[in-house]
């Protein structure tokens, strides 16, 4: 099996010391340019004016969070089927990270709504699925963390991930499957986005930067776990 | 079959049997996942009497009445089918004729709604101001109004 290449931990190690600081720098440069675009030079909209900012920061956490935890159910059924050292670590790293782009998307889209609709928070298929992904996030990482033996907690909680699987679509198509106050998809949709292109390319910006950012810090997670493993078995293998 | 092999299958035929019981729940509860009804919906499926309930439409254009105490009256359409509705209270900036609504309250007589609050719906749709006007002008202000909330 050709997946088992990228599995291990040497080879991962030696990859990580390009790839790390490569999504790092894109993630500052990208983050900052997107930061001055959307939330300084880019124009207000026709009906929320100064209110559409926000949306330079929740659009992209909200990908980002779906996509972490998509990333985190694929390493997870890895782990499961395949026993990968590294897949379980993966899930591990990823988790913390995708509960903050949730929280963050929350947080701003609460903002939003206020001054839009005139409430921080309804309970419509989106926002709910939304604070069910956030639970799930939360879920992993206290059932993970509650067997004295690793193994088992991984095990337990990569079963966790992939039962979850099934919010994603009901997050992603909620608002084209029922009437939702959540507005439906502006980007990825039949006939084209409908957002304006000045607009459209900060939010790209925004949306590089975010997956850049989440690339930068799983690696450096992973790799602060692998050293601390390494670590350990050698304090463990030096008599005292 | 090798034991990494089973473990595959049994993962797969577990996701689809939880792909296919998440699809039947979702649609035997569709109308209770809907977040409003809309006018159409109601006149189809009177909900009972003092039952708050979510009405969503678009402010039809020219309905909005200011009355004195902070009282506003407006109509709520789905093109079809129009309702009434009265609400006491401070609007949502984004409350416009011709944009998305959602009033939470209770339906009082045929066509005629009591709302408690109301929020304002907004679409998928985002421009700076200059395009909008220039889109308005070129469109008419009736099509520019139509929105995508009513599918």
């Amino acid at each position: 099996m050709n997946l088992h290449r990228f599995a291990n931990p040497a080879r991962f190690l030696r990859i990580a010391r390009v790839v790390t600081p490569l999504a790092g720098w894109i993630a500052v440069a990208t983050l900052l340019a997107g930061a001055v675009f959307g939330l300084v030079l880019s124009p207000p909209d026709y009906q929320q004016s100064e209110t559409v900012r926000i949306m330079y920061v929740h659009v992209p956490s909200a990908w980002l969070a779906l996509q972490s935890y998509i990333a985190m159910a694929l390493a997870a059924a890895v782990a499961l089927v395949w026993k990968h050292p590294l897949a379980d670590l993966f899930v591990k790293a990823a988790a913390p990270v995708g509960a903050g782009f949730t929280l963050l998307c929350l947080i701003t889209g609460s903002f939003w709504g206020r001054p839009t609709w005139g409430a921080w928070w309804v309970w419509d298929a989106r926002l709910t699925s939304m604070l069910v992904l956030l639970f799930l996030y939360v879920g992993y990482m206290a059932l993970a963390g509650a067997f004295d033996d690793e193994e088992r907690g991984h095990r337990a909680g990569a079963v966790l991930v992939l039962t979850g699987i099934v919010d994603v679509p009901i997050v992603k198509f909620s608002v084209e499957w029922w009437n939702t106050l959540h507005q439906p998809t502006s980007v990825f949709r039949l006939g084209g986005p409908t957002i304006a292109s000045e607009m459209l390319w900060p939010l790209g910006l925004m949306v590089v930067g975010f997956t850049a950012f989440f690339v930068w810090i799983v690696c450096v997670r992973l790799e602060t776990e692998l050293l601390h493993r390494k670590i350990r078995a050698r304090l463990e293998n030096t008599p005292a | 079959m090798t034991r990494k092999r089973r473990r595959l299958y049994t993962l797969l035929l577990a996701l689809t049997g939880l792909g296919v019981a998440t699809a039947l729940v979702l649609t035997a509860f569709q109308d209770e996942l809907v977040f409003f009804y809309s006018p159409t919906d109601i006149a189809a499926n009177k909900p009972a009497p003092g039952r708050a309930i979510r009405l969503g439409g678009m402010v039809e254009q020219g309905s909005v009445q200011k009355l004195p105490d902070g009282v506003t009256k407006f109509r709520v359409t789905d093109t079809a089918r129009t309702i009434d509705v009265t609400y006491k209270g401070a609007l949502p900036d984004l409350f416009r004729e011709g944009q998305g609504v959602v009033a939470e309250g209770m339906l009082a007589g045929e066509s005629q709604f009591n709302a408690r609050t109301i929020l304002a719906k907004h679409d998928e749709r985002y421009m700076p101001p200059e395009i909008a006007k220039s889109m308005k002008k070129a469109d008419g202000e009736q099509q520019h109004s139509t929105g995508t909330l009513l599918k």
